[in-house]
């Protein structure tokens, strides 16, 4: 392509020979050959029990454990955003005893493992055998016994969701604070209120600072369910030990929980990723194509020769 | 329509308004000028309560910004009164403050839906007239970020006139934007202006002022230096500081 410049010269298209680069061939070489090790050792070590990792994997229990593995997840997760979000409103609020309650909250809930928070939700009956309702220090209507009131799965969101309440508050109040101060006076003058302009204005610009680490804490807490085990709540890793337990063979089944968490946490990603493309709207970054758009760019662009690079910045 | 007597405030041991009193009447187009610091703004902000003041009385339409006078004390106003009465003054600023998830259309409809609860037909009919009005009716599905600053300004004002309010506030509405937007973006003011709406403009547009202002008021840390007729307080400054600040931006 020759391009005519304003003096009337013809300006070539510079073809100049590219920069070698002996370090990345390099180090391609070694982890070419650490590779080739890796995969060597897992095809020929029978200790990974690759037919038991397949015959265990699609194996009912293992589904079921899926399930529950999802299902807590995403119970503990929804409980532990509206907690978040309530909470971190609360922590901004004008009103001392609300900002001071959420920072009591945050406090006692971070500063805890979640492992001896999960434990204390299991024993909780020791502490309080029934559960009441009624007029407080008066006259109580309903009796319920703690134990059949807070089962497996009860005890399993509390303590994930409560946990989680904890750090989600401070997402989202790091998403609310970046919110520049200019819209909270354009809405007030407009005569919001504040719930109303949290709600309409401010919640939905601080989602662009909020779903990135909303998509690390879901992933975090598909993988911290696991600990749900101490509650006997029988999700993936609780099936898995049940199965270790009867056949003894550890690593293949603990190698086939590895999966079935990979595969989750991978679909997530791929979820994550298009929820932050929808809350970047009207954001002054131009958004990168998807990849099935930049295949289909890529397809329609191999037939258009030659190979443009104005194609990047338009959407 | 405005009334101030003797407004003072403080922030902390920075006393920013030292006793401003003044009176906007309706259809009146006051222009505040003075060096930055001088308390423009702040006063700006005290009419629609963004800012509470220490000492003085505040009126907006006959009645207490903020308060409410009664046995003989004044009693802070619920939030929801507050945010009623600030739906009767729009207010413009400087860094215009659009909400930038949302189109110019929606900028425009969404408060007058939230907050006075009008039907979203209504609305968004009398939003693409506003907009029309002010010359972006090819825009009505633009984001602010893809508008100029002149555009996303008067954006701005539609947003603001939408609420149909009785009063406008203009914080330096031109001093963000490249010099050759100026001008589109007070075009539309002065329009407003020759319809009869009040308002009070924050500027550093000397010729604006002396146009489309009914009367110009000159102030200086925190005090009212001079105020009158724009033409004749340009023209013939009484005050030292006055001159000072003429001769400097003239």
């Amino acid at each position: 392509m020759t391009i005519d410049s304003a003096e009337g010269h013809r300006l070539e298209e510079i073809r100049a020979v590219p920069l070698r680069h002996p370090g990345r061939w390099a180090a391609t070489a070694v982890l070419l050959v650490l590779a080739a090790m890796l995969v060597h050792d897992t095809v020929t070590n029978r200790h990974f029990g690759w037919g038991i990792v397949d015959s265990y994997f699609l194996s009912p229990p293992i589904v079921q454990g899926v399930e529950k593995t999802l299902e807590l997840t995403f119970i503990a997760m929804a409980v532990g955003v509206i907690l978040g979000v309530g909470f971190a409103v609360m922590r901004l609020s004008p009103n001392p005893i609300l900002s001071g309650a959420a920072w009591l909250y945050i406090w006692f809930f971070r500063g805890t493992p979640v492992y001896v928070q999960l434990l204390f939700w299991y024993f909780i009956s020791y502490l309080q055998p029934t559960v009441s309702l009624g007029i407080p220090f008066g006259p109580q209507f309903v009796h319920m016994s703690a134990n059949t009131l807070v089962s497996p799965l009860v005890a399993a969101i509390l303590g994930l969701g409560l946990n989680e309440g904890a750090y989600y508050a401070e997402i989202v109040r790091a998403g609310i604070l970046s919110v520049d101060h200019g819209q909270f006076e354009a809405a007030q003058s407009l005569g919001m209120r504040r719930a109303q302009l949290m709600r309409r204005i401010v919640l939905p610009q601080a989602m662009r600072i909020i779903v990135p680490p909303t998509g690390n804490e879901t992933i975090s807490m598909l993988k911290t369910s696991s600990l749900a085990v101490v509650v006997t709540y029988p999700e993936l890793l609780y099936k898995t030990q049940n199965i270790i337990a009867t056949t003894y063979e550890p690593i293949p089944l603990l190698i086939m929980a590895s999966f079935w968490y990979l595969l989750m946490t991978t679909v997530l990603t791929i979820g994550q990723y298009y929820v932050e493309r929808y809350y970047a709207r009207g954001s002054s970054f131009a958004l990168p194509l998807t990849p099935i758009q930049r295949l289909r760019r890529n397809l329609t662009t191999l037939r258009r020769v030659p190979f443009s690079t104005s194609a990047l910045g338009e959407q | 329509m405005v009334r101030a007597e003797a407004v003072h405030k403080r922030y902390g041991l920075l006393e920013v308004l030292r006793g401003i009193t003044l009176e906007v009447a309706p259809r009146e187009v006051m222009c505040l000028l003075g060096p930055s610091g001088s308390g423009k703004s702040t006063f700006l902000r005290c009419v629609n309560h963004l800012e509470k003041i220490n000492s003085g009385r505040l009126y907006v339409d006959g009645s207490l910004v903020g308060y409410e006078e009664r046995g003989g004390r004044l009693h802070e106003l619920p939030e929801r009164e507050v945010c009623r009465r600030r739906t009767e003054i729009g207010m413009v600023f400087q860094r215009f403050n659009l909400f930038p998830h949302m189109t110019a259309l929606e900028n425009v409809v969404e408060a007058p839906v939230l907050v006075k609860k009008e039907p979203r037909a209504v609305v968004t009919t009398r939003a693409r007239a506003l907009l029309d009005r002010v010359g972006l009716s090819n825009k009505v599905d633009a984001y602010p970020n893809q508008l100029s600053g002149g555009q996303q300004q008067r954006v701005a004002i539609a947003r603001a006139l939408a609420m149909q309010p009785k009063l406008m506030l203009f914080d330096e509405p031109t001093s963000a934007l490249d010099p050759e937007l100026v001008g589109e973006v007070l075009d539309v003011i002065r329009a407003l202006a020759e319809d009869g709406m009040t308002m009070i403009v924050v500027t550093h547009e000397i010729g604006f002022a002396r146009e489309v202002g009914d009367t110009l008021v000159f102030m200086d840390e925190g005090v009212v230096v001079e105020s009158g007729v724009p033409r004749e307080v340009l023209a013939n400054p009484q005050h030292e500081r006055t001159k000072a600040f003429l001769s400097k931006v003239l």
